[in-house]
């Protein structure tokens, strides 16, 4: 018992710094693809090119003044960042990182929780995170925050919809919910290690999946919840200082999450030949995350009905098509 | 049904377009200037700062006559004449407050000695309102300059409006 829980422990804070780390840098990567792809240099400065920027920002951000409006919803303001930040990290309880090994005599799964659910976990957190964006919106006093809030609102029941539904078809052809078992059915011993990747038998769903990936995350092309040229900064826009950072750090954890699902659901988790596991895993990942960036970089923001529109007509009539379809393939199997 | 396939399309063929553009720019060079480190060269007209010439002999060009501050439009020059032992016209004072100045150059075309001319420098922040009022001898330059780049300009550009060449 004490072992599991030692080895638990362990597990969790590496994972933890794992994350946070993963945020500061990967709002470093975005700076720099972005500002690359726009002919800029973006941060230099702080460190070789400019690496140690996401330090500089945070060693700032702690020292800022916490500012709370006057008409502000006192409790709720401070508990709405806690609120989007903790299902953030929450997600990544179930999420496989890594190959079973041997560590100091220990038989050790790399993932925090083998949980049976792990993907009824992961859609049922997620759609926690949008409760802090919307208890922002609305606790912060301010018009632009209550929009933002608003929008958001109405762009996760829209998506949430067609995000849920674009996994089942995954979920029918591992007949599981365990991430641990949807990876290990994924895996190949041929030279076409890619072969039993669901992203071949699921590119409709691959699709949908990304689509609502990034509507879910709030992330450009769908970022109107912070819509910066239209509601100043949506729903955090009343906040400051660390306060705002936990927004901007759950931001990048959603978005890490996401890429790790669908890492781990499209394109087979960490398998992978000659590299070690995690690092299969990280690169996964990272192509996830720089895709992201690439899109925000190309992309202008939805507007608000187009958004709408494509939610209902487009997303969701596809993700139901591509459910039914995947059901009556496997019925005739 | 409409919008699926205009969905389709987009993803298939419009979107990659678009975005194979944002990945061709992360491979090319920025164009951006590490400015404080890197200054990009003027180009040979540009006009900043002033300065006041010296002929040959290294006596001041500047006569005080006025032109300048009367052709100036922003009304930025001052000047106060005085005579030297040998009786020549000078300028006891001249100044320039670099707030005003627009840097148009109006007065290098006035002036009929050619005294005055816009230089390539531009960097002039100070945190001191009276650092900009710029008196003769900051302007003046300390000898007179043999090759000097804004008088083979300005004689280009003399000769494009037809106007004598006065500089020896």
């Amino acid at each position: 018992m004490f072992e599991i829980v030692v080895i638990t422990v362990i597990k969790v804070s590496v994972v933890m710094m794992a994350i946070l780390t993963g945020c500061a840098y990967s709002t470093w990567l975005e700076r720099k693809v972005l500002a690359r792809m726009q002919n800029r240099v973006g941060p230099t400065y702080a460190g070789p090119f400019g690496l140690l920027q996401p330090v500089a920002d945070g060693l700032k951000i702690i020292f800022k003044e916490d500012l709370v409006p006057k008409n502000a919803e006192k409790v709720m303001f401070a508990l709405a960042p806690i609120v989007t930040f903790v299902p953030a990290i929450l997600t990544f309880a179930v999420i496989p990182f890594g190959a079973d090994r041997i560590l100091f005599g220990h038989h050790v799964k790399m993932v925090i929780s083998d949980l049976n659910i792990g993907v009824l976990w992961i859609f049922a957190v997620t759609s926690l995170g949008i409760y802090g964006i919307i208890l922002a919106g609305w606790s912060s006093g301010s018009k632009y925050s209550l929009m933002g809030g608003l929008r958001a609102s109405a762009q996760m029941i829209s998506y949430e919809v067609s995000y849920g539904l674009s996994i089942i078809g995954v979920i029918i052809l591992a007949n599981t919910l365990s991430l641990t078992e949807i990876i290990s059915k994924q895996s190949s011993d041929s030279i076409w290690f890619f072969e039993n990747w669901y992203i071949w038998k699921q590119p409709l769903g691959f699709f949908l999946y990304l689509t609502c990936a990034i509507a879910e995350t709030n992330r450009a092309p769908f970022d109107m919840a912070e819509a910066e040229s239209e509601l100043v900064a949506g729903y955090h826009t009343e906040y400051s200082s660390m306060r705002f950072s936990m927004f901007f750090i759950a931001e990048y954890a959603n978005m890490l999450a996401v890429s790790s699902v669908g890492a781990v659901l499209f394109f087979g988790g960490w398998n992978g030949p000659v590299l070690p596991s995690i690092l299969w895993f990280l690169i996964k990942v990272f192509l996830f995350m720089f895709f992201y960036i690439w899109l925000r970089a190309t992309f202008p923001r939805f507007r608000y009905d187009q958004l709408m529109s494509f939610g209902w007509k487009v997303l969701f009539p596809l993700a139901l098509l591509n459910t039914m379809v995947t059901a009556g393939f496997k019925m005739i199997k | 049904m409409k919008e699926i396939l205009i969905a389709f399309r987009n993803v298939l063929w419009r979107m990659p377009k678009g975005m194979a553009i944002t990945l061709k720019y992360l491979f090319k060079k920025p164009v951006t200037l590490d400015y404080p480190t890197v200054k990009k060269p003027m180009v040979e007209r540009y006009g900043g700062r002033h300065y006041l010439e010296r002929y040959d002999d290294g006596s001041e060009r500047c006569v005080c006559c006025g032109l300048c501050a009367a052709a100036c439009p922003a009304d930025c020059i001052y000047m106060e004449p005085e005579e030297n032992e040998k009786g020549e016209r000078l300028a006891r004072v001249f100044e320039i407050n670099l707030l005003r100045c627009i840097f148009c150059g109006l007065c290098e075309e006035a002036c009929p000695e050619e005294a005055i001319f816009l230089g390539q420098e531009y960097e002039f922040s100070d945190d001191n309102r009276n650092a900009f009022l710029w008196t003769k001898e900051d302007m003046l330059v300390s000898h007179p300059r043999k090759e000097n780049p804004f008088k083979r300009l300005y004689r280009k550009v003399r000769k494009v409006y037809g106007v004598p060449d006065r500089i020896s």
